[in-house]
């Protein structure tokens, strides 16, 4: 049928068609000209509907989040005088507006595409490094290696020559609107100890920052910070004797923190925690109500845009443990902590990755009960600290020393005195090697020297910790 | 025992009038919230620039980091917080540019209207051109890669308008009965932009599809839209430092295809690119990434204005 229609019509048009040629073959010509224009252009239209088509079809198959264009769609943009090789090497994908945009530059071409309906709307993108919709709701992984060798003696303290001291792998993501939730895995040579799993309240009213789980106590500095991010291959000694070594106060409960009213630009923070009371050989929790307690006032001010000073004050309560005589008498026995760290540090802006500054000290003061040698009630009040400088001489290297001296908790006649020196050395922000020598004069007229060395290494997505 | 008892008892006691005293302190309310104009914390100057040319007299901004900052290593410092704690709209770049310090910052601000996905948080990345996303597997052989793009992204006009677009949107969504004059003010920075764009591309015509070299990834979305092409970066792979061997590679391929032109952020050591100026002829160009690099640099126009300038005088001695 429709091709009988097609031989009529040219049966009626055509012999006209000649006759009109014949009587002018200019008039023709422009007819001509112009109808391949319409056909042109009815092309181009085509063209343009059947590319929305083909987009509308490829949002629906594979709807993307943040309004980015479908991986498989790469658009090949090239500015204006782009080299034809330029061009072919920015393959981009197009992230588009979520509304379009009036008064687009010249050299703009946008694929404007609404955010799907299908994810309700524009999606903020989330920290993490997921390229897929598959991991976007996969927390951030990462492990850490901390590798320790060591040359020289120490009877007081020994440690093995080589060790994989610890493997630390954490688990971080935001839960919902309301908190984020933080895991730090240690794994040992000999087993496994959850160093850190808090979870974190971000939008509680008031300006409060919450955290429930197990978490290091917000006791001074060194006690928060975790061993890969230290600036030394060890603790110092006032941790080692009154803080309760590596794993220091740390322990399940609640913490409260909030920014307090201060004078301008002075910023103030007070943190309060409860704890169950079980911390290493500091506290022990023998009945429910036997709590620890850990308060910490923080004071920092920035002398210019470079330094800054940083001050805290803390102090803990709890249970004293460690003896097991205390045990009969638990409620009776107590061990307070009180700590004082001042921090100073210096950075220039234009050359912060090349130079910096950092000077620091901890004082720490326990008094602790427990039974003496003459099965009397006694309080050991011990004294200890420390205090470190770190140099960052250029991007790659790092000098360090640090001075230690810190009676013992139990016995507060002993005292141990210590210094050391480190050399640190950073092929990437990744990796790190790092050496240390260590002297330390124990109480038992021992002297040690030890020469220290580190490797840490990270894989994967680990967050930054707090200033 | 008895007066041990009492002594214990006593600390106990002092130490529940601490914590309670502490508690209390921390009660005390939070400052009430500027009345008139919306508070705004942007990561970076460029964002805080573009924030103030559509939010006007409105609005209050302030950047995190200065425009001569590495932007990958600010420091998440305390007194950030106690303005990130009043801010209503928070204005970040993304794609992990930040992920080293502003995390932190956000979950210690105590602020529930800047948390991530929250009514005054913004991610400027959502409306930008994002150019380099890695295909296939990404790993960190490749040096400090972005897995969701170059974060740079700011350093194209287009992409300045973009932001400015979605900055637009936001602030009319956060105060509707501005709404008019915040689409008026951008519609005011969209005419002055194209105008402003077709100078810098006029003067970068004379140069377009001239080869350089750069230090960091920082350039893809500026030289893609004045025509340049970069085609190698003194950094053997992001983020890790300039290695002997590298560089002896790249003055080799400067030698081999005349490439004179080695550009530089502030932030940067420039041992390293001035010896390859040197060995190759060509010229160090420190070029500004950010609004406040140096002090003329004041805002967005002027950050082009400046960059094109220096570009343009370095490609006239080196031809």
């Amino acid at each position: 049928m429709r091709r009988a229609m097609v031989v009529a019509c040219a049966f009626c048009f055509v012999p006209g068609m000649l006759v009109a040629q014949g009587k002018s073959t200019g008039v023709a010509e422009s007819t001509e000209t112009r109808r391949l224009q319409a056909l042109e252009e009815q092309v181009h239209a085509l063209a343009a509907q059947v590319e929305l088509l083909r987009r509308e079809l490829i949002k629906v198959r594979d709807p993307q989040p943040n309004g980015v264009a479908p991986s498989g769609r790469l658009v090949l943009t090239a500015g204006p005088g782009m080299e034809k090789g330029a061009a072919e090497r920015t393959v981009s994908a197009m992230a588009q507006p979520s509304t379009p945009v009036s008064g687009e530059i010249a050299a703009m071409q946008p694929a404007a595409q609404e955010p799907s309906p299908i994810l309700g709307g524009p999606q903020t993108q989330v920290f993490g490094g997921a390229t897929s919709n598959a991991k976007l709701l996969n927390p951030d992984i990462s492990v850490i290696g901390d590798f320790l060798g060591s040359l020289g003696r120490n009877k007081i303290r020994p440690v093995p020559a080589l060790e994989l001291h610890e493997s630390e792998v954490s688990f971080q993501a935001i839960i919902d609107p309301y908190a984020r939730g933080d895991f730090f895995l240690s794994f040992g040579e000999t087993g496994v100890n959850v160093e850190e799993g808090y979870v974190t309240f971000t939008a509680l009213p008031g300006g409060f920052v919450a955290k429930a789980g197990k978490m290091r106590a917000a006791f001074g500095k060194v006690n928060t910070i975790h061993n890969h991010a230290l600036e030394w291959t060890d603790r110092p000694l006032v941790t080692e004797n009154l803080l309760g070594g590596e794993d220091g106060i740390n322990d399940a409960g609640f913490s409260v923190t909030r920014i307090l009213p201060a004078p301008k630009w002075i910023f103030l923070e007070g943190t309060g925690q409860v704890f169950r009371g079980d911390s290493g050989n500091i506290f022990r929790a023998d009945k429910h109500k036997d709590v620890s307690t850990v308060g910490h006032i923080r004071a920092y001010k920035d002398l210019s845009e470079s330094s800054n000073v940083d001050i805290g004050f803390s102090y803990a309560h709890g249970h004293s443990a460690g003896d097991t005589l205390v045990t009969l008498l638990p409620s009776d026995f107590h061990t307070n902590l009180y700590g004082v760290d001042a921090t100073f540090r210096w950075k220039p802006l234009r050359r912060a990755i090349y130079h910096s500054f950092l000077a620091r000290t901890e004082l720490v003061w326990s008094h602790r009960d427990q039974l003496s040698a003459r099965n009397a009630f006694e309080t050991q009040r011990a004294f200890g600290l420390y205090t470190s400088g770190e140099y960052r001489l250029t991007r790659r290297w790092t000098v360090g020393g640090r001075f230690d001296r810190s009676a013992r908790a139990a016995d507060a006649n002993l005292r141990d005195t210590g210094f050391s020196a480190l050399l640190t050395y950073w092929p990437s922000e990744f990796s790190q090697v790092r050496g240390q020598y260590r002297f330390a004069r124990y109480a038992e007229k021992f002297d040690a020297n030890e020469l220290r060395f580190q490797l840490l290494f990270v894989l994967g997505a680990h967050g930054a910790h707090p200033f | 025992m008895r007066n041990a008892s009492e002594e214990t008892r006593l600390t106990s006691l002092a130490a529940s009038i601490v914590s309670i005293a502490l508690l209390l302190a921390t009660l005390t309310p939070l400052p009430a919230q500027a009345a008139g104009k919306l508070q705004i914390i942007t990561a970076t100057a460029d964002l805080a620039s573009l924030a103030q040319e559509v939010g006007g007299d409105r609005i209050t901004v302030e950047s995190i980091a200065r425009g001569y900052q590495d932007p990958h290593f600010v420091e998440a410092k305390p007194s950030f917080l106690l303005k990130l704690r009043k801010a209503d709209l928070l204005i970040v770049v993304g794609l992990e540019l930040e992920i080293g310090w502003l995390p932190p910052l956000i979950n210690q601000s105590g602020n529930p209207r800047i948390q991530v996905a929250g009514p005054g948080y913004l991610d400027a990345s959502r409306f930008a051109e994002i150019l380099e996303i890695p295909k296939g597997v990404v790993t960190r052989a490749e040096g400090d890669v972005h897995p969701q793009g170059n974060p740079h992204y700011w350093l194209d006009p287009n992409n300045g308008l973009r932001i400015a677009k979605g900055i637009a949107d936001k602030l009319s969504e956060m105060r509707p009965a501005d709404a008019k004059y915040f689409d008026e003010r951008y519609e005011a920075l969209a005419d002055r932009l194209k105008r402003e764009d077709k100078k810098w591309l006029e003067q970068m015509k004379p140069y377009a599809g001239r080869k350089v070299i750069t230090y960091h990834r920082s350039w893809p979305n500026f030289a893609k839209h004045f025509s340049l092409d970069v085609v190698g970066y003194v950094e053997p792979r992001p983020g890790i430092p300039p290695s002997p061997s590298h560089t002896l590679e790249l003055i080799r391929l400067m030698k081999r295809e005349n490439i004179k032109i080695v550009m530089v952020e502030p932030y940067f050591d420039l041992k390293t690119p001035n010896a390859i100026a040197r060995d190759t002829g060509a010229k160090v160009v420190v070029m500004l990434p950010s609004v406040g690099g140096e002090k003329p640099v004041t805002d967005y126009f002027k950050l082009f204005d400046y960059d094109i300038a220096l570009l343009v005088k370095a490609f006239q001695e080196v031809h």
